[in-house]
């Protein structure tokens, strides 16, 4: 019999993000490699048009759960549709992508379903018919090798380590599958959301990331990080330093204790690239520093660093970015 | 009220990670082992909620002997009593998670506070895996909380917004940075931690089905180039950010 493997994909706003995208691609490939059944499962409420835009990146069939208690997020009501389609399928591989949604999520469809999560993984293979997962541990200070034993293997996907690749023109099929909702199932529920960042991206899902620290001397002079972040599409990130000093919020921290992050390009500015630091960003592709301390430990990572004050070359290097990119 | 608080006992922030012989651990030698960064909000809030509500806050940590160490530390930050339940070296969230259910079915808690995260194995699956087994609504990643009347309202963190969560008491809240600021244990606090006794008990054992096949150290990044110094140095270096990294 062969297996059958459901990627959890997910919307906001009637609106999917390239994480799910990433975990649908690379689900299906897996799918693929094991020779199994694939599907994905879209929940919300009016989603069916949103669903088919995951036929682009590789699902050929998308379940659609339509409701409207399932307009907002509910951790209790969302594992009970997620763990009654994974039994009705007789799924026994499914994937999240690690967002703030699949981490809270899965774990409790795994005890609704007798599975376990190898959490965040980096690199996935089958071996033997078997599915090993990477996962960093020690914010990213070590990798494991980690093979999942249980009846449903879960895993979630660190966002923007798996490419989506190109969008195909392919439309997926809607399979609408319906769950009942009672007031039990919401006993966990969001009433209200409030945008934090002004619409602008999350450290966590950005493939640039400018990030200031304490050589910026002031809160003020942090407008300069937001301005080169413009010109590059990036997100802004923060040490733990200004974080503590309030000068920014602590949803932009990176590091040990903030956000592990993976982007193309991470520049830091005025960061001295303590251990903490580094723990959540040395990872990122290219790495540039900019410090007026040519000793900084920050400099032992970076790919390209210039010496000298910050205050002087964000200004023109946010100029000259702008200039070449035709800003 | 009964508070429970979940601690981990784990390497602080400062360590260099080496792999153990054994391939698939760390190297313990020379590292320092702390309270979980994110159970001492966790803490903080069980100890802010008894203020108010009065009650009592039960602190649980699963592993060994040397886990005494963080149940001492919060007992010093004024958590009233202290239960290690002891467990084979090899864990997984599930194991862990299965166990303290277990435990906590007996103690039968309104409310039960845990960090979002381990800093040894980053997995965030304690709080779910530990509210499904005791069939509790659960809140993850939670900066500002709430309790009146049997409501937990909790603002928890996602990516650009904050989702406004209501729950029902009893229900399991993770707790992130941003939450509260954590007390440092007064004098006082620690002379009395140091009369309380910590009940041990034997974990329920359950068999981890996260297997480790191995650890490795991940690709060593190579230091760079210094580009240059001053506002002179930048048109070189958005050419090699777009000629030779081709990421701008
Ligand atoms: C338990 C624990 C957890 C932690 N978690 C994190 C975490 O998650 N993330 C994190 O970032 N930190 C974390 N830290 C803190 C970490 O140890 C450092 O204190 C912090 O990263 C330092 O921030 P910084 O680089 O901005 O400041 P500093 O270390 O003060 O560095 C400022 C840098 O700016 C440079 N500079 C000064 N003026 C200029 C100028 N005009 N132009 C250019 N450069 C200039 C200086 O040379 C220096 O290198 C943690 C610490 C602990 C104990
Ligand atoms: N061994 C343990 N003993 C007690 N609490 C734990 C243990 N492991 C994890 N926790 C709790 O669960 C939270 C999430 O951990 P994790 O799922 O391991 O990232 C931690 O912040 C702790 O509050």
């Amino acid at each position: 019999m062969s297996v059958t493997i459901l990627a959890v994909a997910e919307q906001r706003n009637g609106e999917i993000k390239k994480t799910s995208f990433e975990t649908v691609r690379k689900a299906r490939e897996i799918a693929d490699g094991l020779g199994g059944t694939f599907k994905a499962l879209l929940i919300g409420n009016s989603i069916n048009d949103t669903a088919k835009e995951l036929g682009k990146y590789g699902a050929g069939s998308v379940i659609a759960v339509n409701n409207d208690k399932l307009t907002h997020y509910s951790t209790t009501a969302y594992t009970k549709v997620v763990g009654e389609i994974v039994k009705k399928e007789g799924a026994e591989i499914v994937f999240f992508p690690a967002t703030a949604l699949g981490k809270d999520l899965a774990p409790c469809v795994a005890a609704r379903v007798d599975g376990a999560v190898a959490a965040d993984c980096t690199e996935l293979k089958i071996e033997g018919g078997d599915i090993i997962a990477t996962r960093p541990v020690y914010a990213g200070k070590a990798l494991i090798d980690v093979k999942i034993d249980a009846p449903v293997k879960i895993f979630t996907l660190r966002p923007n380590v798996f490419p989506a690749g190109e969008p195909s023109g392919d439309e997926a099929t809607i399979e609408e599958a319906s769950v009942d909702i009672s007031d039990d199932d919401l006993k966990a529920k969001v009433t209200e959301m409030t945008e934090t960042s002004k619409g602008k991206l999350d450290v966590t899902e950005a493939d640039i990331i400018v990030s200031g620290g304490r050589g910026l001397k002031s809160p003020d002079n942090f407008h300069l990080i937001e301005e080169l972040a413009d010109v590059l599409d990036a997100a802004v990130g923060a040490s733990r330093a200004v974080v503590d000093a309030g000068w920014r919020p602590h949803d932009e921290q990176v590091g040990q204790t903030g956000k592990t992050v993976s982007p193309a390009l991470y520049v830091a500015v005025g960061i001295s690239g303590a251990v903490q630091h580094l723990a959540g960003m040395s990872s990122s592709k290219y790495i540039v520093a900019i410090n007026k301390d040519k000793d900084a430990p920050i400099f032992q990572i970076a790919d390209y660093g210039v010496v000298g004050d910050a205050l002087e070359i964000v200004p023109v290097l946010k100029n000259e970015l702008k200039k070449t990119l035709g800003k | 009220m009964k508070i429970a608080v979940c601690v981990n006992h784990v390497p602080d922030t400062e360590t260099k990670v080496r792999v153990a012989s054994d391939g698939k651990t760390i190297d313990p030698s020379g590292v320092n082992y702390v309270l979980n960064p994110y159970d001492e909000f966790a803490v903080e809030e069980a100890l802010k909620i008894r203020e108010k509500n009065n009650g009592e806050i039960l602190a649980v940590s699963l592993g060994n002997d040397s886990n005494k160490e963080t149940l001492r530390k919060v007992l010093a930050m004024g958590v009233d009593k202290a239960v290690l339940l002891k467990a084979a070296a090899e864990q997984d969230s599930y194991s862990v998670a299965k166990a303290i259910s277990e435990y906590l079915k007996t103690y039968e808690p309104d409310l039960i506070l845990i960090g979002k995260q381990s800093i040894d194995s980053d997995n965030s699956q304690v709080g779910g895996l530990l509210a499904e087994f005791l069939g509790l609504p659960s809140v993850s990643v939670v900066v500002k909380l709430e309790i009146a009347d049997g409501i937990a309202k909790a603002e928890r963190e996602i990516e650009g917004a904050h989702e406004h969560v209501e729950l029902t008491l009893p229900c399991v809240i993770s707790t992130q940075r941003g939450l509260n600021e954590p007390r440092y244990p007064s004098l006082k606090g620690i002379m009395q931690a140091k009369k309380k006794t910590i009940e041990e008990v034997d974990a329920q054992q359950t068999e981890p089905r996260v297997k480790i096949i191995g650890m490795k150290s991940p690709p060593e990044k190579q230091p760079g180039k210094i580009v240059g110094e001053g506002p002179d140095a930048v048109p070189e270096l958005v050419r090699l950010l777009r000629e030779e990294a081709k990421v701008v």
